[in-house]
């Protein structure tokens, strides 16, 4: 039994039934579940503290106001940024990305420059630079998969050529696992003067980050695949990157000044965050960070091996069963999708969801994938923290039922 | 979908949903049809299209049909997607040659009453299996499924689309 299964008792929805049997949740790399630490700071700020932000002298308005802050401060801390001012909220990676698409690449870029990104991205990193590509005259260029799913460094200096100004990488695949290899493409980056836009959604929440360390311009991430709350996100980015970078949304909080037909801006990080921001998110996320911390991201990340070279094995027990994604531990994290015969995904995860397994089936925004892998859909297994070995016994027990219903046996 | 459901009434079924027989949802005639689509292909000659897509899962559904004098005289159809998206637009197809327009637009609403996707009570005689809606009754298992009816409904609404297509021609 693993060492972090005692953490199960913090998170309330675990307790649940679904279709009759324990609940076996393993959707993380969707959204993670909450612990009670998290649920309990939102809820205590709204019955205690609740007020806007940065506006009004009253009690509850500075306290609201230092509350908010000190989610950004514990953000940063989280990832090694040297100032909370590096962190600008957002709703989530998604819109982290966009904002430095529209802040970002579409006053800098002009025709003939390049983007380059991965194989392996979310549509997140991809769709924004579609859109900022047909806007400018830039163009699109990926760097391709290695037969063990990971990204394909030996052509980094062919693709990554003197026109290109935009890298984009992702730290981890929602889809394979796969680890990006952010160090290698990033000084391939450099070589050329190109900026590094990494997509740390999934890497975030399951590996260490030092930003100091990974010398990428710019981070984009998501509370609630790390057991914050939905609706908030952060953009880190280099301070004199964030310097140059010209807001995106206009609207209350982020100015100093506003005249009839020009305004001045408010200092970084308060330019980009238009309007009244998630607050209760913000302290949400804190206490998320909180948890994570105390457990240790080292530990967080050795637990996950564990798990997922458990679930792996497991899976190689059940004829017909693919999996796509790296079978070396140190290349991956724990997001496994496979397919099981000619079942189909989403039958898989009905039959699973009958048994209590949360399991994610589809393309997982992830079709440029998808069509490389040929594949149409996979189910996806995906761990955390509070993933048990009961849980993988749950789902592979689903799985030889799925065989039998689909008469694979 | 088309009725009205509210947020509250959606939740309060989904929460209610008796576990049941996985076996009554994967039917061997719809893992058959699954497995062996009848009709697939295309269409030569005259003839209308239309494409279908979950957005949300990925499936996709292709259908050509061939209408003469307001019947339907062929169909075709190609697809990928779960057992019950590819086996309902297999039945689909099957059900749907021989008939004229109007017992197309008869078939399709029963058949939606049949998933509950539109009002009115589930139209099959259970005591007589396949006299309303043949093989396609196979399906009704999947109403127990709320999130595989979208599955279920895909070529459906691609008939309908491709048949508003013939309207939008003749007027
Ligand atoms: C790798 C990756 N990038 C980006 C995203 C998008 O994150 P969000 O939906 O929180 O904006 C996700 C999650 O769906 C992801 O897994």
């Amino acid at each position: 039994m693993s060492s972090l299964a005692h953490l199960i008792d913090d998170f309330p929805i675990l307790g649940r039934e679904i279709n009759g049997h324990r609940l076996a949740y393993l959707d993380s790399a969707a959204t993670t579940q909450k612990p009670t630490s998290v649920i309990k700071a939102i809820s205590d700020y709204y019955e205690n503290t609740n007020a806007n932000v940065h506006r009004g002298a009253h009690t509850l308005a500075h306290e609201a106001t230092v509350a908010y802050e000190a989610g950004r401060a514990k953000v940063a801390d989280f990832i090694g940024a040297a100032s909370p001012n590096e962190i600008v909220f957002t709703r989530g990676t998604s819109a982290a990305i966009n904002l430095i698409a529209y802040g970002w690449g579409l006053r800098r870029l002009t025709p003939g420059d390049r983007i380059v990104i991965t194989l392996q991205e979310h549509h997140s990193n991809i769709v924004p630079w579609q859109l900022i590509a047909d806007l400018t005259g830039a163009e699109l260029a990926y760097l391709e998969l290695n037969d063990d799913y990971t990204v394909d460094t030996s052509m980094l200096e062919k693709v990554i050529d003197d026109r290109t100004k935009i890298v984009g990488i992702s730290g981890m695949s929602n889809v394979t696992g796969a680890i990006g290899p952010v160090a290698d493409v990033t000084a391939a980056a450099r070589a050329v003067g190109a900026i590094v836009v990494m997509d740390g959604a999934q890497s975030v929440p399951h590996t260490s980050t030092a930003i100091t360390e990974l010398d990428v311009d710019f981070l984009a991430f998501s509370a609630h695949k790390m057991l914050g709350p939905t609706g908030i996100g952060a953009l880190w980015g280099k301070p004199e990157l964030l310097e140059e970078m010209s807001p995106v949304e206009g609207g209350g909080e982020m100015i100093t000044d506003v005249g009839l037909y020009e305004s001045r801006w408010a200092p970084v990080p308060h330019k980009f965050e238009a309007g009244t921001p998630a607050i209760a998110q913000a302290v949400g996320w804190g206490a998320a960070v909180d948890y994570l911390s105390k457990i240790g991201m080292d530990e967080v990340r050795r637990h996950e091996v564990e798990i997922t070279k458990y679930a792996l094995e497991r899976m190689a027990e059940i004829p017909d069963l693919t999996v796509y994604g790296p079978t070396d531990l140190d290349k991956r994290g724990g997001a496994v999708s496979f397919e099981l015969g000619d079942i189909h995904a989403h039958d898989l995860a009905t039959i699973l969801d009958e048994e209590g397994v949360a399991v994610r089936a589809g393309h997982h925004c992830a079709k440029p994938l998808m069509r490389y892998l040929e594949v149409p859909a996979t189910a996806r297994a995906s761990f955390y923290i509070y993933t048990i070995e009961e849980d993988i016994d749950q789902m592979v027990k689903a799985l030889w039922n799925a065989r039998k219903l689909f008469g694979l046996d | 979908m088309g009725n009205a459901t509210s947020a509250e009434a959606l939740v309060q079924r989904s929460r209610k949903k008796a576990p049941m027989a996985l076996d009554e949802l994967y039917r061997e005639v719809i893992l058959d049809h699954y497995r062996n689509p009848r009709r697939k292909g295309t269409l030569d000659g005259d003839h209308i299209h239309a494409e279908g897509q979950n957005p949300s899962c990925g499936d996709e559904f292709s259908l050509d049909l061939r209408i003469e004098e307001g019947a339907v005289t062929d169909a075709a159809i190609q697809g990928i997607g779960c057992s019950i998206s590819q086996a309902s637009g297999s039945m689909m197809a099957e059900a749907l040659v021989g008939k004229s327009l109007d017992e197309v637009a008869e078939m399709t609403s029963l058949f939606k009453q049949m998933m509950g996707i539109d009002e009115g009570d589930n139209p099959v005689d259970p005591d007589r299996p396949g006299s309303v809606l043949g093989d396609l009754e196979a399906l009704q298992g999947v109403r127990k499924f709320p999130v595989r009816v979208k599955c279920a409904d895909l070529p459906w609404t691609t008939l309908e689309n491709a048949l508003q297509s013939v309207e939008a021609a003749t007027g």
